[in-house]
């Protein structure tokens, strides 16, 4: 037996014990950051609703509210619609290849059927909700507007497919929820068609 | 033992309890080292007042939030009508709230002179940098306080302001979606949102903030108050041990202070009693109204205090690159005591090429501040993009500025006119 401190094996179990304390800090870490992350009921209560879109006449533009978010539906007039093909110039994502929609909106009208255009009201720049200034020449926008959204926050564009305009904040296209086609005049937003 | 017996001393029965405590806490000795003995340089002036106003102001807000508390009530169809109720039916609840909400604008009006004086007097510098970087950490806790407690009246100001902010986090890249989510609890600013605000507003952060503001006074009652001169009394000491240019905290500053502090009220109650909103300033007009998720302001600005940093947010083209350049004109304060080469601290010494760009970085925070309260046009935006530049151009060009600049030279004691 030696009365001198082994301080190779102190140092060592000093070590040990800190690492263990460490590993068992951070899984007590988890439920506390988990804990953050939307419950049960928020997400529940983020199930799909369904729009009856029967009585929206051309040109008009009807918002319901799902999981909190304003969403846009707009039944396109062939006027608007013909605007689409001659925007893309004039656009950041013509394409939509940056923006967020699903696959099926991947196109100029950024729906499943030209005629009704469903987007998330929500501006990609900072979360503001889109004005629908439809009128062209709306002067609250500018002289040349042929008619689209505009962000009264910080001034971002959008086109009538929510496309939006280049050298405005706004990064990407207003973003195209989930949905599907329950019957011809209703709309189920929040659920994709699986094989539609 | 350090006790002095009740006889020796030949006191009453105070000091026999002093006497008692002392044996048991270093009640008298901590009043000397913090207060009594605390040598601080005689020469201090008026930038001086507001350290101490801080502290009066996070008594008022810990004093009357707690007060709050007791009839707010954190759930969204709770929160606006709890408010109101404050202010209809609650006796002097008004009262309570008003001090409240212009206390938050009034901290950060001590607050920003107070690191404007730090600004002057390179008072970040060497020995300090730590006492800089503590209060840096009191000034973003500051931040997050404001920005969790503007959500919990749930007018549609609040609810905006945080769906903005929140959305600020989107722009990291790959996990933006998931921390928006995370911070939210829900796919919205829902409810639980606001829960989890009230408890980090009333709960986490202010006891983070105590213990910061401790450690703040702590360290600089380790280093030593610095001054109006940048010289470091502690250098020429008399015979006692006591730096020459030094008097007693108290009661020669406890008593400046106190004039400070019934200035400071004069004005606080002034904006308590006659114009709580400020015009719009302290109490923006939106958030009188409910918090509605399908209808935003038709303006949306911060409350004025953060309007500098907004603005540059909004100037840039970019959601990433705003948020980021956003982010950094709050975070480069923590490295002016490294981006400052010069050896000089104070502006009475420096030369004419810091005192240039101190003085246009203060006239940038205050035309940032002024534009970030309007609506977004083509001229503001790009007013805003000068003024941006000039911001980053005082702490990025500092190294170069502060290291070619013509100092004069420093005394080594302090310059003091008696009356």
């Amino acid at each position: 037996m030696t009365e001198q401190v082994d301080t190779g094996r102190r140092h060592f179990l000093t070590v040990a014990t800190v690492a263990t304390g460490a590993v068992g800090a951070a899984f007590v870490a988890v439920p506390f950051l988990a804990s953050w992350k939307p419950s049960a009921r928020a997400k529940a209560m983020g199930a799909p609703v369904e729009v009856d879109i029967s009585k929206l006449e051309p040109g008009a533009m009807v918002k319901v509210e799902w999981r909190g978010k304003a969403i846009y539906v707009v039944h396109r007039t062939p006027q608007m619609l013909a605007l689409l093909p001659g925007m893309d110039d004039r656009l950041r994502d013509p394409g939509s290849n940056e923006s967020d929609q699903p696959e099926f909106a991947r196109n100029e009208a950024r729906a499943l059927k030209p005629e009704y255009l469903v987007l998330v009201g929500v501006c990609t720049h900072l979360g503001c909700a889109p004005l629908e200034k439809f009128t062209p020449g709306d002067a609250t926008v500018s002289a040349d507007w042929e008619g689209g959204f505009f962000c009264p926050c910080h001034g971002s564009k959008f086109d009538i497919s929510g496309r939006v305009f280049k050298d405005v904040p706004a990064p990407t296209n207003l973003p195209v929820p989930p949905y599907r086609f329950v019957s011809d005049t209703s709309i189920l937003i929040g659920a994709e068609a699986e094989n539609a | 033992m350090a006790s002095t017996s009740p006889t020796k001393a030949g006191g009453g029965r105070l000091a026999a309890l002093t006497a008692w405590i002392d044996d048991r806490f270093p009640m008298t000795r901590m009043w000397k080292e913090q207060v009594a003995e605390y040598y601080a340089p005689k020469n201090m002036n008026f930038w001086y007042f507001f350290g101490s106003l801080a502290l009066l102001v996070l008594v008022i807000q810990i004093v009357t939030g707690i007060f709050l508390t007791m009839n707010y009530k954190p759930s969204a169809a709770e929160a606006f009508g709890s408010v109101e109720y404050i202010m209809r039916d609650v006796e002097w609840g008004w009262l309570i709230r008003y001090m409240h909400s212009t206390g938050a604008s009034a901290f950060f009006v001590v607050v920003y002179l107070h690191m404007f004086r730090a600004l002057l007097y390179g008072s970040y510098q060497k020995p300090r940098e730590l006492l800089w970087i503590f209060g840096m950490l009191i000034y973003f806790l500051l931040m997050g306080e404001a920005f969790f407690g503007y959500l919990l009246p749930w007018g549609n100001m609040s609810y905006w302001g945080a769906q903005v902010i929140v959305s600020l986090f989107g722009a990291v890249p790959v996990a933006g979606d998931f921390l928006m989510e995370w911070i939210r609890g829900d796919y919205y600013i829902s409810d639980i949102t606001l829960n989890r605000f009230f408890a980090m507003h009333v709960v986490a952060l202010p006891l983070a903030l105590v213990f910061l503001v401790i450690a703040h006074l702590i360290a600089l009652h380790e280093v030593g108050s610095n001054n109006p001169d940048g010289v470091e009394i502690k250098k020429v000491k008399g015979p006692d041990g006591i730096p020459l240019d030094g008097i007693a905290f108290h009661p020669y500053y406890t008593v400046k202070d106190l004039v400070g502090v019934g200035v400071f009220l004069i004005f606080f109650c002034l904006i308590v009693f006659y114009a709580p909103t400020l015009g719009g300033l302290f109490l923006e007009a939106p958030n009188f109204e409910p918090a509605n998720a399908l209808q935003t302001p038709p303006h949306i600005a911060p409350v004025w205090y953060f309007t500098p940093f907004y603005a540059i947010l909004r100037a840039v083209p970019s959601k990433s690159m705003g948020a980021l350049l956003m982010g950094a004109a709050v975070l480069l304060f923590v490295f002016l005591p490294w981006l400052d080469r010069s050896k000089v601290k104070s502006i009475r010494y420096r030369g004419p090429l810091f005192k240039f760009f101190l003085f246009s970085f203060a006239i940038s925070f205050v035309v940032l501040g002024w534009l970030g309260l309007q609506p977004a046009t083509p001229l503001y935006t790009n007013m805003a993009r000068f003024f941006a530049v000039v911001y980053f151009a005082f702490f990025l060009l500092m190294p170069w500025y502060t290291s070619i600049d013509k100092t004069k030279p420093v005394p080594t004691r302090v310059t003091y006119h008696a009356h």
